[in-house]
């Protein structure tokens, strides 16, 4: 994050559109390897009907406690029966929307207080960042636990309240260092609206941080709502879902520890496709570590 | 330097304004009377009405607050809504258990991160580099939840190497204390290791790359020496500041695996008083949380600013 500032200065003059993503996906693995992980996961909580071998919620008493590598359940099945596989692929369903919605509300609230502040400057900068400092201070966990308790897990957007300060910041920084170079000063000289120069001008040069700030809070968000299914706030049984899927598993670990560990390592593939996209595109934006 | 303390402590006041109305509101936001909660079944209009006025929630919102906060400032946090007991208390009595853990969580990180960070930084694009690197991210991809039933599967009830559960208080018998704090201090310490180890490698790949390390070879400096005495002092002032937020964060940090653990701790004393609706405690340990974490910013703050004379306090 504190690199986003030199991603602009260090990159001289200002590109009219962002970097293209493929572009940078051709020259550096690691976004390659990311992006396309995280393509893989869209497809498969896009594809689920369609490739999932059982109906994950479909029980089958005689055949329950497979082990992973049974013939018809490659990863076993739990102790309903349910088919092992097709619950994680329909679990993606579940936590993917999550992280899309969650990083919605966190960018266009984070980023519209962000550019806010940033540009106007002055005693609304002031008066607008403390009251992402004492967002930030809140401990963002707990509220989330107290506010999904209290008001049902349809409140999934606490996740993203949470993002709010980050992206907040990260904007702020950036337009701060763009508000002063000569392009910016030229295109007000010339008398352009603060709407277009906003518009025009600095919202495509915010695309790139911003973009590795997504990667990475769309991992974040995973894991919170991982975190919220796991203490049993999230999707009710018997809808596949990763967390609340080892909570049960953790009941059977001394005798059928896959039913807590292969949810568990579908959340961590997840969440490190994203960080490994979010990492890798700060690395190949930021020029300081590119030498 | 002054000016500087001065001009940041009185920032803090804003956000420590909004922090408490944050807070104070936190019980008025959440659904159902708490007079309900406390009476049970006796329901009365009566029983509710005193319930209200002992509580102070018959005035209106803001005399609330200016009580609310006369009373915390004074110590007096309220009672817990289902067990009676003072909150500045139930808070007290549990936060032993959540800082021993935090702290040997934060010791582990650190112990893995310097050396292994420094190593990666000094043997840039090596195996050991790219396996550092690769754990960095993969460190904080793993739920900590479930690093702690790994480990409790793997370590305690199969191994039998660590109890499960049960916390020891250090100075009871610190033997024993460590031994119980192990697992859920690994399991916590993850993620941290991994954000600590990759602001090792970055600021000491920086800081290798400045004037002063080439002159402290040129003039004949060992290279372990230049990497050990004169680079590594400089490189971990970042890891110092996001090591004072990791203090700050302790209490929010310890949530999870406290849960996990059943640690008697002050993080799983906020998720159980979640689920019995307790408010009066959750908003104290949400207060507690952050005004710890404000603490932290600040000091980190000051103490960056002393660190590196470079930084400048306008």
């Amino acid at each position: 994050m504190s690199n986003a500032p030199a991603i602009v200065a260090a990159e001289g003059p200002i590109r009219r559109r962002p970097v293209a993503l493929l572009e940078l996906a051709r020259k550096n693995r690691g976004v390659l390897v990311g992006l396309a992980l995280v393509a893989v996961l869209f497809l498969v909580a896009l594809l689920a009907p369609v490739i999932s071998p059982h109906d994950p919620i479909a029980t089958e008493p005689d055949n329950a406690y497979l082990p992973p590598l049974s013939p018809g359940h490659a990863l076993g099945t739990d102790e309903l029966g349910r088919d092992q596989i097709s619950r994680i692929l329909w679990g993606a369903r579940i936590s993917l929307p999550v992280a899309f919605v969650a990083v919605a509300v966190g960018l266009v609230a984070g980023g519209l207080i962000g550019l806010i502040s940033g540009y106007a400057g002055g005693l609304t900068d002031l008066l607008l960042m403390r009251v992402i400092d004492a967002l930030l201070a809140f401990p963002a966990l707990i509220l989330a636990i107290a506010l999904v308790a209290a008001l049902g897990p349809s409140l999934r957007i606490a996740i993203g309240i949470v993002a709010i300060p980050a992206y907040a910041r990260l904007v702020r920084a950036v337009v701060l260092q763009l508000k002063q170079m000569e392009f910016v000063v030229a295109t007000r000289s010339l008398g352009a609206t603060p709407v277009r120069i906003v518009l025009r001008h600095l919202i495509p040069n915010l695309m790139n941080p911003v973009l590795v700030q997504v990667s990475l809070s769309a991992g974040f968000a995973i894991l919170a709502e991982a975190v919220l299914s796991f203490l049993g706030l999230g999707a009710q049984p018997p809808t596949p879902d990763w967390g609340q899927m080892i909570t049960t598993g953790r009941t059977f670990l001394p005798n059928d520890p896959w039913l807590a560990i292969i949810p568990g390592v579908a959340i961590s593939i997840t969440v490190y496709s994203f960080n490994l996209l979010g990492d890798s595109l700060r690395d190949a934006l930021d020029p300081r570590l590119r030498r | 330097m002054t000016t500087y303390v001065l001009r940041r402590l009185v920032l803090m006041v804003p956000v420590a304004f909004l922090v408490t109305v944050g807070v104070f509101m936190l019980i008025h936001l959440t659904p159902g009377d708490p007079a309900l909660i406390i009476l049970g079944e006796d329901r009365s209009p009566q029983a509710i009405a005193q319930i209200h006025q002992e509580l102070g929630l018959d005035k209106p919102l803001y005399v609330q607050y200016v009580i609310w906060i006369d009373n915390v400032v004074h110590g007096d946090w309220g009672r817990s809504i289902t067990t009676h007991e003072p909150v500045a208390g139930a808070i007290t009595e549990r936060l032993p258990a959540t800082i021993e853990l935090g702290v040997v969580a934060l010791i582990w990180s650190l112990l893995v991160a310097i050396p292994l960070g420094t190593i990666a930084a000094v043997r840039r694009g090596s195996v050991v580099d790219k396996l550092a690197t690769g754990i960095a991210v993969a460190g904080v991809s793993v739920p900590n939840f479930f690093i702690g039933i790994v480990l409790i599967f793997v370590l305690s009830v199969s191994a039998r190497l660590f109890p499960f559960g049960g916390y020891v208080p250090f100075f009871q018998d610190p033997w024993e204390s460590l031994r119980h704090v192990a697992l859920p201090a690994i399991a916590l310490g993850t993620a941290g290791t991994a954000i600590n180890m990759r602001f090792t490698r970055s600021s000491m790949i920086e800081v290798l790359g400045l004037d002063y390390i080439r002159t402290a070879r040129a003039k004949g400096a060992s290279w372990r020496r230049v990497v050990f005495i004169h680079a590594l002092k400089n490189a971990l002032i970042p890891v110092v500041t996001i090591v004072g937020l990791q203090i700050g964060g302790i209490i929010e940090g310890a949530v999870v695996t406290e849960t996990v653990f059943t640690w008697p701790g002050v993080g799983r004393l906020a998720v159980e008083s979640i689920f019995n609706r307790d408010y009066t405690v959750v908003q104290g340990v949400v207060l507690l949380a952050a005004f710890s974490y404000m603490v932290a910013n600040l000091v980190v703050d000051l103490v960056y600013g002393w660190l590196d004379p470079r930084i400048s306090y306008a």
